[in-house]
């Protein structure tokens, strides 16, 4: 299973039957392969849909219709369309339980980096503001550190915010970190990890309970 | 509301103006009507939209063409080449978060002043704002937006111009409606009064300015 995989199946244990749920475009759209037996979630595109359903077979999509990456996607029997403001009235207004996207940065206190490096990377934050002000609980699903090894959990964000201390939880493929008022609780680790490894690739000091889960 | 050509809808759409042009990654953007002002060779449009296309489809054939000076959008990811005007200094971006985007519009078409959002608290694009505290939450003021025209892509348009959307092609096409003095809507279908269930319009009529037909189906 790779890393993606893994993490992707370790977010979805998060989401309880009947969520309403915005899956970030990339490795948070992964999560939906992996909603456990008996859990039905209704997943909002902040394109204008809510019941969004699997990607289409090569030959039989129906180009008007597309996800948040543009790309064609199906939609759930029940679906409903909208148009952008009652789509961020949804998510904005605090209709969205759980949304899950990807990160460059996150610290101790909840603020996240994900839309921005000035000078290199400059694609938009297109609806991850809104997305991460306006759910209920915000996932971040992201690799424990950068290409190169660098730490991207952290004591302050260096990169431009993208939204200030709205994180609620942080999986990565080795571990799954809630942010507290009192700071990282780490709550579990990967079964080929260890607490040590963890501590050493993460740039903030993580409270450790007297036992840490494994997953 | 007057039937027209594309060429016709845009005649009076000239260098320096301001375009609000609907879509989302270039699905519900009127390609009819952007291909009719590459044609017309238009400069110096400022755009305002949710994204910058494809460097193929949508705005982004626009851009390709050097028409666009100024783009307020929330998203450029899809298209490199914004990127790279941005930096050789040939075009200026505003980023906008999405849902602020969208009510800045709606706020323009609908007669209010601005309106208030947490999205951004904290955040560059605070920078320049007020701050407005409302029964001790904070938010920021965000103004509206409007713009000379709109140029929206609708499914089936009915002969008194009111719009149907298929899918996701609505996203910010019936805001736009709202929010420009002339409104241009490409159809893909154009039917008699009564063709469309008037539950089934999402922008009436009476905001259509010039419907143009012939605007490529999606399959």
């Amino acid at each position: 299973m790779s890393v993606k995989e893994r993490i992707a199946r370790r977010v979805a244990k998060e989401l309880h039957d009947g969520n309403v749920v915005n899956l970030g475009i990339g490795m948070p759209t992964m999560v939906a392969d992996y909603i456990p037996k008996g859990v039905t979630i209704h997943l909002q595109s902040e394109n204008g849909i809510l019941g969004m359903g699997p990607v289409p077979d090569a030959d039989t999509y129906d180009a008007n219709i597309v996800n948040a990456g543009g790309k064609p996607v199906t939609v759930e029997q029940g679906a409903c369309y909208f148009d952008s403001s009652f789509s961020f009235a949804v998510i904005r207004g605090g209709h969205v339980d759980v949304t899950v996207l990807g990160a460059l940065q996150v610290d101790r206190h909840g603020s996240l980096a994900s839309h921005i490096i000035p000078g290199k990377m400059v694609p938009g934050m297109g609806g991850a503001m809104d997305l991460v002000t306006g759910s209920k609980k915000v996932i971040i699903a992201m690799t424990h550190v950068a290409k190169g090894g660098s730490a991207k959990i952290l004591n302050n964000i260096s990169l431009p915010a993208t939204a200030i201390e709205k994180v609620n939880l942080i999986v990565t493929e080795l571990a799954v970190i809630e942010v507290t008022s009192e700071g990282l609780l780490l709550k579990e680790i990967a079964v080929d990890t260890t607490v040590e490894e963890v501590i050493a690739k993460t740039g903030a000091p993580l409270i450790q309970p007297e036992t840490v889960g494994r997953f | 509301m007057k039937k027209v050509s594309p060429q016709e809808a845009i005649v009076s759409l000239n260098d320096g103006a301001v375009v609000m042009i609907g879509g989302f990654m270039s699905n519900g953007t009127p390609e009819i009507l952007i291909d009719a002002l590459i044609e017309k060779g238009v400069k110096n449009l400022t755009v305002i939209a949710n994204d910058g296309g494809t460097p193929d489809t949508g705005i982004g054939r626009l851009i390709k063409t050097g028409a666009v000076c100024r783009l307020i959008a929330s998203h450029i990811g899809l298209n490199p080449l914004i990127g790279q005007l941005m930096n050789e200094g040939k075009m200026e971006v505003q980023l906008v978060p999405q849902g602020t985007l969208a009510e800045q519009i709606r706020a323009g078409g609908a007669g209010l002043g601005g309106v208030l959002t947490p999205t951004g608290l904290g955040t560059e694009i605070q920078e320049g704002k007020e701050v407005v505290e409302v029964d001790g939450e904070k938010y920021l003021l965000e103004k509206p937006l409007k713009a000379a025209f709109a140029l929206l892509r609708a499914s089936i348009a009915d002969e008194k111009g009111n719009l149907y959307y298929k899918a996701t092609t609505r996203n910010f096409n019936p805001l736009m409606a709202t929010a420009a003095e002339t409104v241009i809507a490409a159809a893909e279908e154009i039917v008699a009064i009564g063709g469309i269930m008037p539950e089934a319009v999402a922008t009436p009529g009476i905001f259509v300015d010039y419907l143009v037909g012939g605007e490529p189906y999606v399959s």
